[in-house]
C-alpha cells in the first residue's frame, strides 16, 4: 500500500465532487423538463392571447334599395376594405326579413376583415403601405377600436376568420363527453367490482386482467380503425356523428375507470367488509351499501381523469370522420359534429395567420378546460381523502 | 309506425310489467310472511327478483334479435321481435311470482343474477381486443390479397399513386407500390429522437425526486410533471410545427445546414418532452421500492452517495428502468397527432433527422381521410399498417409488463 494519508483524501475530495456533480445534473434535468413546461406555456399564451381581442369598425350603416340586392351600397366606399365581408354579406338577408328598415341608417360597431386585424395586431399582413396609412388614420380618429372578442365564443366553424368561432366544437365536445361517459362509467364500474368484489382468482379473471392492462397501452388510432371498422361500417352508426366518437372514446377510457375504480375498491379496507358479512349481508348487499359509497370520491377522480384525457384525443376521431367543418352547433347526437381538439387541428391546417391565432386560442380554451377538470379532480381527492 | 315509436312504446311497456312485477312479487311474499311462514328473504328481495326475472329474458332477446339482425342481416321485423321480447317479460313474471314461496332463496338467485351482469361487463374489455384484432385483420387481409405481404414488409417505396383508379374501374392500379420499410424508418428515426430526449431528462429527473429532494420539491414537481403529460396530443403538434420546427431550421442555417420545415427533429424533440413524464413517473416508482438496506449497505461500505446511486440503485431498479422505456417506445410509435402535423407526408428513406420523413401513423391517418373508395388499396393499406402496428407495440408492452414482473418478484415489491 503506497497510498498515504494524502492521497487517500485527495481521492475522496473527488469522489465527493463527482457525488456532487450528480446531483446538481440530475436537479438539472428537472429543471429541464419545468422549463419546456414554462416555454410551452409562454408560446402558447403569446401566440393565443390576442385571439381573444378583435378589432371593431364604427360604420354608418344605410338600408337603402340597392343594399338589398348588393350590400356593399350599405356602406362607405372607402370602409369596405376594412370591414369584415361576413357583415356585407348578411345586410341583404337581414334586409329581406325586415323590409320595413329599408331607408333606415344606423350607427354601428362591425367586425373588421382579419387581415386588417392581424395588421393592428403588429403580425404580418398582406396589406400595402397605402391601405395601413388610412387605417392608422381611422384607429387615431377612434374609428377603430380592439375589444373583447365575443364571437369567437358565440359563433361556429367558417372560412372566413374573424367571423370563425369554437361554439360548435364546445358543442360537440360536450354531446361526444355525454356518450363516453354514459357508456364508459357504468361498465368500467362494473367490471372493476367485478374484478375486485366477485371474481374467483382464476385463469379467466387474469386473461381480463391482463387485457385490461393491454388496451390501456393501444396506441389511441387503433380504436379510430375498430370505430371505423365496426361500428360505422358494420353497425352503420352516421359517420362524424358525436354517438360514433364517444363510442370510440368510450372504450379508450373504459381501462382508465377500471384501473382507477379498482385502486379505490382496494383501499376500502377488509375490515368494512368483514362487519358487513358479520351481520349477515351478502356480497352485493356489502358491495352497494358500504364497498361503493366509501370508494366513490376514488372513482369520480379517476373518472373525471379519464374524461380529461378523452376530452384531448384527436386521433382517433379524426379516423371516424370528426373533422367536419360544422358551422352551426347542432345538439344532436346523429348529426355530424366536431371537437375542440379536431376543430384546432383544422384550424392548423388553414394557411391565413390569423387561423394561427385562433388554433393557439382554440388550444387555450382546452387548455383552461382541461386543467380546471384535472384540477377539481385533485380537489375532490384532497376533500374525500380518507386514511384508514 | 317508426322504429323510434315502437321502442318507446316497448320500454313504456316494459317499466309497467317491471312496476307490476315489483308489487306483485311483493304483496304476494308480504301475504305469505303476514301468514306467519317463515321466509328465507325479505319482501323486498323477492320484489327485486320478480323485477329481475321479468325485465332480463325480454332485454336479452331483444338485445340477441337485435344483433341476428344486424350482423346475419336477417329480416326480422322490429314489431315481432319487440312483441316477442314483451311475451317473454310476461313468461318472467308469471314464472318469476310462482317462484314467491318461502323455501325459495331469492337474495341468493339475485346474487347470482348481479354477478353474471358484472361478469358480462368484464368481457366488454375482452370484446374490444377482439374487436380492434378482427378490424384489422379482416382488411388486412383483403389489403393482402391485392399486394403481397413480403412487397409489404420489406418494399423500399411507399406510392399508392394511382391505386384508387383502380377501384373505381380505371386502370389496372399496376403503378401502386406499397412497401412499409420507409414509413418504419421514418416512425424509428422520431422515436429514437423522443427517446434520447425523453429517457435521459425522465430517468435523472426520477433519481432526483427520489434520491435528493426535499420533499416539498417533490410534492410540487411530481404534478408539475403530470401537467406534461396532460396536454393533449394536438397541442403538441402545433406547437412542434408552429414554434420548434422554425427554430430548428433557423439553427440549421447558422451551421451552414439545410433542413426542411417538416423535419423529424421537431416532432421528435416534442414527443421526447411529451413522454418525460411517463418515464419519470414509472422510474421514479421503480426506484423507490429499491430497498433501503442495499442503500444503507452500499454507504456502509464507504461509498458516495453518487456511487451508490450509479453503482446499487440504478442496476437494481434497471428492470424497471427499462420496462419504463418500453413502455415510452410504444407510445411514441402509436403516436399521431405530433407527427401529423410537424412531421412530413412524402415517405423518405434517410437517416437525416433534418429532411422531411412520414411515419406509419401519419400514413394511416393520410389514407384514411382522403376522399376514397373504402374498397381502394389505399384505404385498405392502412389496416395493414395499423396491424403492424398493433403487433409491434403489443410485443412492447408484454416484454415492458414481464420485466416489470421479474423486478417485482427479486425485490418482493406489491405496490408496482
Amino acid at each position: 500500500m503506497s497510498n498515504t494519508f494524502d492521497d487517500i483524501s485527495q481521492q475522496l475530495k473527488r469522489r465527493h465532487r463527482k457525488s456532487t456533480r450528480l446531483k446538481w445534473i440530475t436537479m438539472g434535468s428537472l429543471g429541464l423538463a419545468g422549463l419546456f413546461l414554462v416555454l410551452f406555456f409562454a408560446d402558447m399564451l403569446n401566440k393565443g392571447l390576442p385571439a381573444f381581442q378583435q378589432a371593431y369598425i364604427q360604420v354608418e350603416i344605410n338600408y337603402n334599395e340597392e343594399a338589398e340586392t348588393d350590400g356593399r351600397q350599405a356602406f362607405e366606399e372607402e370602409f369596405l376594405p376594412v370591414i369584415s365581408r361576413t357583415v356585407v354579406r348578411t345586410i341583404p338577408l337581414e334586409l329581406r326579413n325586415n323590409p320595413d328598415m329599408v331607408g333606415a341608417s344606423t350607427n354601428e360597431w362591425v367586425l373588421v376583415d382579419s387581415e386588417v386585424d392581424q395588421y393592428l395586431k403588429g403580425n404580418r399582413s398582406s396589406l400595402d403601405p397605402e391601405q395601413e396609412a388610412a387605417i392608422d388614420a381611422l384607429v387615431e380618429s377612434g374609428k377603430v377600436e380592439m375589444r373583447f372578442n365575443t364571437t369567437f365564443f358565440t359563433n361556429g366553424d367558417s372560412k372566413i376568420a374573424e367571423y370563425a368561432g369554437i361554439l360548435s366544437a364546445v358543442v360537440g365536445t360536450v354531446m361526444t363527453m355525454i356518450v363516453t361517459l354514459a357508456i364508459s362509467f357504468p361498465i368500467g364500474v362494473m367490471t372493476a367490482v367485478y374484478l375486485e368484489e366477485f371474481a374467483p382468482d382464476n385463469r379467466f379473471t387474469q386473461i381480463i386482467e391482463i387485457n385490461i392492462n393491454n388496451l390501456a397501452a393501444i396506441p389511441s388510432i387503433l380504436f379510430g380503425l375498430l370505430g371505423l371498422a365496426i361500428f360505422i361500417n358494420f353497425f352503420g352508426v352516421p359517420r362524424s356523428s358525436p354517438i360514433a366518437g364517444g363510442m370510440t372514446l368510450a372504450l379508450m377510457t373504459l381501462p382508465v375507470i377500471i384501473i382507477s375504480t379498482r385502486a379505490a375498491l382496494r383501499s376500502v379496507p377488509e375490515s368494512i367488509r368483514h362487519a358487513g358479512f358479520g351481520v349477515g349481508c351478502s356480497r352485493w348487499q356489502v358491495v352497494r351499501d358500504h364497498v361503493l359509497p366509501l370508494a366513490m370520491p376514488g372513482i369520480m377522480t379517476g373518472s373525471i381523469i379519464g374524461l380529461a384525457q378523452a376530452m384531448g384525443e384527436t386521433a382517433p376521431l379524426i379516423i371516424v370522420g370528426m373533422v367536419a367543418f360544422i358551422p352551426d352547433a347542432s345538439v344532436s347526437f346523429t348529426d355530424a359534429a366536431t371537437v375542440m381538439p379536431a376543430q384546432i387541428f383544422t384550424w392548423s391546417g388553414e394557411p391565413e395567420q390569423a387561423f394561427v391565432e385562433k388554433t393557439a386560442g382554440g388550444i387555450l380554451v382546452l387548455l383552461a378546460i382541461l386543467i380546471s377538470l384535472n384540477a377539481s379532480a385533485v380537489v375532490l381527492r384532497k376533500k374525500f381523502e380518507r386514511r384508514w | 309506425m317508426q322504429t323510434n315509436q315502437l321502442l318507446l312504446i316497448f320500454c313504456g311497456a316494459l317499466l309497467l310489467l317491471g312496476l307490476l312485477a315489483f308489487f306483485a312479487g311483493r304483496s304476494k311474499a308480504t301475504r305469505i310472511r303476514s301468514a306467519g311462514t317463515a321466509m328465507y328473504a325479505q319482501p323486498d328481495q323477492y320484489a327485486w327478483f320478480t323485477v329481475l326475472s321479468t325485465a332480463g329474458p325480454a332485454v336479452l332477446v331483444s338485445a340477441l334479435g337485435a344483433f341476428v339482425l344486424l350482423l346475419m342481416g336477417a329480416k326480422i321485423p322490429t314489431l315481432y321481435l319487440l312483441a316477442a321480447s314483451l311475451v317473454m317479460a310476461a313468461i318472467g313474471l308469471m314464472v318469476s311470482l310462482n317462484q314467491v314461496k318461502p323455501d325459495f332463496h331469492a337474495r341468493q338467485a339475485m346474487e347470482l343474477v348481479i354477478r353474471m351482469i358484472l361478469a358480462s361487463a368484464a368481457l366488454i374489455s375482452i370484446f374490444t381486443t377482439f374487436g380492434i384484432l378482427f378490424s384489422i385483420i379482416s382488411e388486412a387481409l383483403r389489403f393482402f390479397q391485392m399486394h403481397s405481404f413480403w412487397e409489404f414488409i420489406t418494399g423500399t417505396t411507399w406510392s399508392p399513386g394511382a391505386s384508387f383508379l383502380a377501384s373505381a374501374g380505371r386502370g389496372d392500379g399496376s403503378g401502386a407500390e406499397f412497401g412499409s420499410v420507409p414509413l418504419f424508418a421514418g416512425t424509428f428515426m422520431i422515436t429514437a429522437i423522443a427517446m434520447l430526449v425523453a429517457v435521459p431528462v425522465g430517468l435523472l429527473s426520477a433519481i432526483y425526486m427520489s434520491e435528493y429532494a426535499p420533499s416539498q420539491v417533490r410534492t410540487i414537481a411530481k404534478p408539475v410533471l403530470e401537467v406534461l403529460a396532460g396536454i393533449p396530443t394536438v397541442v403538441y403538434g402545433f406547437f412542434a410545427a408552429i414554434t420548434v420546427a422554425p427554430i430548428i431550421v433557423t439553427l440549421a442555417g447558422f451551421l451552414g445546414l439545410d433542413a426542411s420545415y417538416n423535419n423529424a427533429l421537431a416532432p421528435g424533440i416534442v414527443m421526447g418532452i411529451m413522454i418525460i413524464p411517463f418515464i419519470s413517473s414509472l422510474s421514479d416508482d421503480v426506484i423507490n421500492s429499491v430497498p433501503d438496506t442495499m442503500r444503507q449497505g452500499s454507504l456502509a461500505l464507504g461509498m458516495t452517495k453518487g456511487e451508490t446511486i450509479r453503482d446499487v440503485v440504478v442496476p437494481a431498479a434497471l428492470p424497471g428502468i427499462i420496462s419504463a422505456t418500453l413502455l415510452g417506445v410504444s407510445r411514441a410509435m402509436g403516436e399521431t397527432m405530433i407527427v401529423v402535423m410537424a412531421a412530413g407526408m412524402r415517405p423518405n428513406l434517410t437517416a437525416n433527422p433534418l429532411e422531411d420523413m412520414t411515419t406509419v401513423t401519419v400514413r394511416i391517418v393520410a389514407a384514411l381521410t382522403g376522399d376514397q373508395e373504402f374498397e381502394s388499396a389505399e384505404t385498405l393499406s392502412a389496416f395493414a399498417l395499423g396491424l403492424m402496428l398493433f403487433i409491434v407495440t403489443l410485443v412492447l408492452n408484454l416484454v415492458s409488463v414481464l420485466m416489470i414482473r421479474r423486478f417485482r418478484e427479486k425485490y418482493r415489491v406489491n405496490n408496482l
